[in-house]
């Protein structure tokens, strides 16, 4: 990848433009009093379609996508995004449907959002799902919200606590403030799982529900779960479930089964719609039957959230049918399990066992510190895996552990690519033990080199700042 | 790759799991579809749907898009990256946010953009929170009555749950009423209040005396607006706005059954650490090059956790990249003119529909630009023209009939759903 510079802002030329509009026919309308004008002169970039084609493309190959390589980011299954997706999302027949036409006049449509209901209903063993969340941390917040509305429906107001484990993704707790709930922090067990015990004094008619995903954070299944699930539901409480680690539960285990109550799925994660940067995703929320009447309150989006998205994630369903998709989770732990056991004699493992989709590494077992050379640290690790071609894991998340990595591979890549990605993982450890500067260092073959972040922060420029 | 690993076969992964709740027997779904099938399916949903003349606005515009957009967005180093977390190798996509704020400040005057949120109404919802978080004390936040009806009901949902009070602002001749808006003032207590810079009628609003109002009970004014509109009417920055939201939609993103869209949020300078969701900033790597990070982290939830007044992370970013293409090739001069047709093009429907007698013109003397309502006096005009092939004439909660028009219509479309009109 090679560096390039510009803003679009940069290469502006007056006079200059790309867009091509038809001629105007009618005759003049009159103009918008002076008093309600823009009076500030419009900055936009002046280019032309050719400045602006290769700006863009330029720019796009300063990326690293699920496309260009392995993408082993925790918690965020980063799987192969097929092709036919994409031109299902993009058929003029559903790109062009106005959000208010009433049902009557866009069957197809509504059809889709039916028959998706129905697929993810059988997969996760919920009731039924409302799609207007646009994001995972939006279907927790609508979760929430369905939460509360139960149980301000049963005229009961004392509900204002959730209990969330230490282990929890940072967007449960906020979401739960936003949702105006109290967050009650559960603390885990060494073994990683929730302790139960801890959890027991917590309970009582206070509590709205508990929020967990599983397995958790730790790619570890709650195998406490049913008693958790009597203890919660014995007070009176919900359960919800953070559907972001569902990927090695698709086709296994269902989450209704388990006796949750609300949950959410990422469809731009286990349902394989692309990330795009960041968004734009979807977070459809399931509810089991008694809670369906507490969807209709709550109106979380403009229209009938990410349609597009949820094209893509139909077309997926479709392509893997009842049998393949029984093969998603196996083949993503399958995965996780082998690098596991493949890298545990080079980097430390907290917790043996098995586990699901991902695991947690608490940093390297010789991090190379020697005299007054610091050790090479977790960053410093995943700062050199980007020389090596593979995007880092996460980092520093979940926060039990103050080195951790966690990796997740998903089911769609091969064996070589495991095998290449535990080869350069095993590489990086020697090179740390010998001389971690290497890593202190890294990445050194990248478009740039690490950052200054402090003065980001502390000086911060947000827009393009030369006057064009 | 199981023997590595200490297990005979792939169920021997899932010995942890308690063995009631590993499902058994088959699912209940459809058999898999080769991509050939899957075309041919999606083909045939896509064939019952009607294929209408979208002449409704209501928050969704359907403005062109230039080809060079999706061809631009579908390059996959784009599509299937994830939340720029790794600078080194995600320049593109931090470089495209960093060009986004920058066009939203610069649209909207205010100094601050964060790199997008989920849409119009949710930005709107997080401007309410954060009228609270910035202002102590004060409990209650104002919404007109004259914002679309999807931006009220989603801040109200919002509101209800996060514990804030909301205030309704009547309308005056089919504008926000600063009489109205003096009176819940003095009550002392609104931390903030929302209102539309183009409303549900399509007026553009007059806030004359809105900010130094606002301003002297300590509250903030928020402008919920369409941005491809503020090429042409006065910024949210003219008004003396704090924070300016909207959907950024009409910036060329396809209607699409309401989504994907992109909220946008800018504020002045003084509320960025109060700001939602994710923003890029400028810095130097170790070669002392220009390059682009994310910033000002500790507004986040993932630092502040339960502490945290949003718990927005990734939002629509590749919508924003489609944002800001349309924005570089239309320029200012493109924004100019696609304002023009739409406006030329609305303002001769109107005139034609009030010539034909059957309408009755609620806000004669308003400013407007692509959006209008009217009163129509017969009955069923919607399902006529939808039969003609029009979406048109979409009946308001006021019992009005709106009808938009853009520069993908025709002096000859228009020029039929009159004649239609008059038939009837």
């Amino acid at each position: 990848m090679k560096y390039y510079d510009k803003l679009i802002f940069e290469l502006s030329q007056e006079g200059r433009s790309g867009f091509s509009l038809p001629v105007n026919r009618y005759p003049a309308a009159p103009e918008v009093p002076a008093g309600l004008k823009r009076q500030s002169a419009l900055k936009l970039p002046q280019v032309s379609e050719p400045d602006v084609v290769r700006h863009y493309t330029n720019l796009s190959q300063m990326n690293f996508g699920v496309d260009t390589g392995f993408y082993p980011l925790g918690s965020c299954t980063m799987k192969y995004n097929p092709k036919i997706n994409e031109e299902i999302a993009a058929m003029p027949g559903f790109g062009g449907l106005h959000p208010l036409m009433e049902d009557a006049l866009v069957p197809g449509a509504r059809k889709v959002y039916e028959e998706m209901n129905k697929a993810l209903a059988a997969i996760t063993g919920m009731y039924t799902f409302t799609f207007d969340p646009c994001a995972g941390a939006h279907g927790e917040l609508t979760g929430l919200m369905i939460m509360r509305q139960y149980h301000l429906n049963r005229g009961d107001l004392a509900r204002t606590k959730v209990i969330v484990p230490d282990s929890a993704h940072g967007t449960n707790p906020a979401s739960a403030a936003v949702a105006g709930l109290e967050v009650v922090e559960v603390k885990s067990l060494e073994n990683g799982r929730i302790d139960v015990e801890a959890l027991k004094p917590l309970l009582d008619n206070t509590v709205a529900g508990i929020m967990m995903t599983n397995p958790n954070t730790l790619g570890l299944f709650e195998t406490q779960i049913e008693e958790i699930a009597a203890l919660v539901h014995g007070v009176g409480g919900l359960l919800y479930y953070d559907g972001a680690n569902m990927n090695p539960l698709m086709g296994v285990v269902r989450p209704g089964d388990m006796g949750f109550d609300i949950m959410h799925l990422n469809l731009h994660k286990t349902f394989s719609t692309p990330h795009g940067g960041g968004g734009p995703g979807s977070g459809p929320v399931g509810v089991a039957k008694h809670l369906e009447g507490c969807i209709p309150a709550i109106k979380v989006s403009g229209f009938h959230g990410n349609f597009g998205v949820i094209l893509r994630a139909y077309a997926y369903i479709l392509s893997l049918g009842k049998e393949h998709l029984q093969k998603v989770g196996q083949f993503s732990v399958l995965g996780a399990n082998y690098i596991k056991e493949c890298l545990k004699d080079k980097y430390k493992l907290p917790i043996e066992g098995v586990c699901k989709h991902e695991f947690v590494f608490d940093g390297l077992i010789n991090d190379g510190a020697h005299d007054d050379v610091p050790g090479a640290t977790t960053l410093d690790v995943a700062k050199r895996l980007l020389d090596y071609g593979f995007h880092a894991p996460t980092i520093y998340f979940p926060l039990l552990f103050h080195q951790a990595l966690m990796i997740e591979p998903t089911e769609t890549e091969s064996k070589e690519t495991l095998d290449a990605f535990i080869e350069v993982m095993r590489k990086i450890a020697d090179e740390a033990a010998q001389d971690p500067n290497i890593l202190h260092e890294a990445p050194h073959n990248t478009p740039i080199s690490r950052p200054d972040e402090t003065t980001a922060a502390r000086n911060p420029i947000l827009k393009f700042q030369d006057t064009l | 790759m199981l023997a590595r690993i200490g297990v005979s076969k792939l169920e021997d992964l899932y010995s942890d799991v308690p063995s009631q709740f590993l499902h058994k027997g088959a699912y209940a779904l459809p058999e898999a579809l080769s991509e050939q099938e899957i075309r041919d399916y999606f083909a045939s949903l896509e064939a019952m749907n009607a294929r209408l003349k979208v002449f409704v606005g209501q928050g969704a515009y359907d403005h062109y898009t230039p080809s060079v957009i999706p061809y631009l967005c579908s390059r996959s180093e784009f599509l299937t990256a994830y939340t720029p977390y790794q600078c080194e190798i995600s320049q593109g996509t931090l470089r495209y946010i960093f060009e986004y704020q920058s066009m939203m400040c610069e649209l909207t005057g205010l100094d601050v953009s964060n790199a997008s949120m989920y849409d119009g109404p949710t930005a709107a919802a997080e401007a309410m929170k954060m009228a609270i978080a910035c202002t102590r004390k004060k409990t209650r936040v104002l919404l007109s009555a004259t914002l679309l009806p999807n931006v009220i009901a989603v801040v109200k949902t919002y509101a209800k749950f996060h514990g804030v009070e909301i205030g309704m602002l009547k309308a005056d001749g089919g504008q926000t009423s600063l009489e109205a808006l003096e009176a819940e003032l003095a009550k002392d207590d609104v931390a903030g209040v929302i209102v539309p810079s183009v409303n549900r009628y399509g007026i553009v609003e007059d806030h004359s005396g809105f900010a130094d109002a606002i301003h002297e009970e300590k509250g903030i004014l928020v402008e919920y607006c369409d941005p491809s509109a503020l090429a042409v009417v006065k910024t949210p920055a003219e008004w003396d706005a704090d924070v300016a939201v909207g959907d950024g939609q009409p910036l060329g993103l396809p209607i699409c059954y309401g989504g994907p869209y992109v909220g946008f949020m800018t504020v002045k300078k003084e509320h960025m650490r109060k700001m939602p969701g994710r923003i890029v900033g400028q810095t130097v790597d170790k070669q002392g090059r220009r390059v682009f990070v994310l910033t000002l982290q500790a507004r986040e939830q993932h630092i502040k956790r339960e502490k945290a007044t949003s718990n927005i992370c990734s939002n629509e970013s590749l919508m924003a990249l489609w944002a800001t293409i349309y924005l570089s090739l239309m320029g200012p001069e493109g924004m100019k003119q696609v304002n023009k047709l739409s406006a030329d093009g609305a303002h001769y429907l109107k005139a034609e529909l009030l010539k034909t007698g059957k309408f009755e013109d609620v806000f004669p003397d308003k400013p407007f630009l692509k959006e209008f309502v009217l009163k129509y006096k017969g009955s069923g005009l919607k399902e006529r023209l939808e039969k003609a092939g029009y979406f048109a004439a979409l009946e308001t909660e006021e019992g009005y009939v709106s009808f938009c028009v853009t520069e993908k219509r025709s002096k000859e479309d228009i020029d039929r759903l009159v004649a239609i009109v008059k038939e009837g």
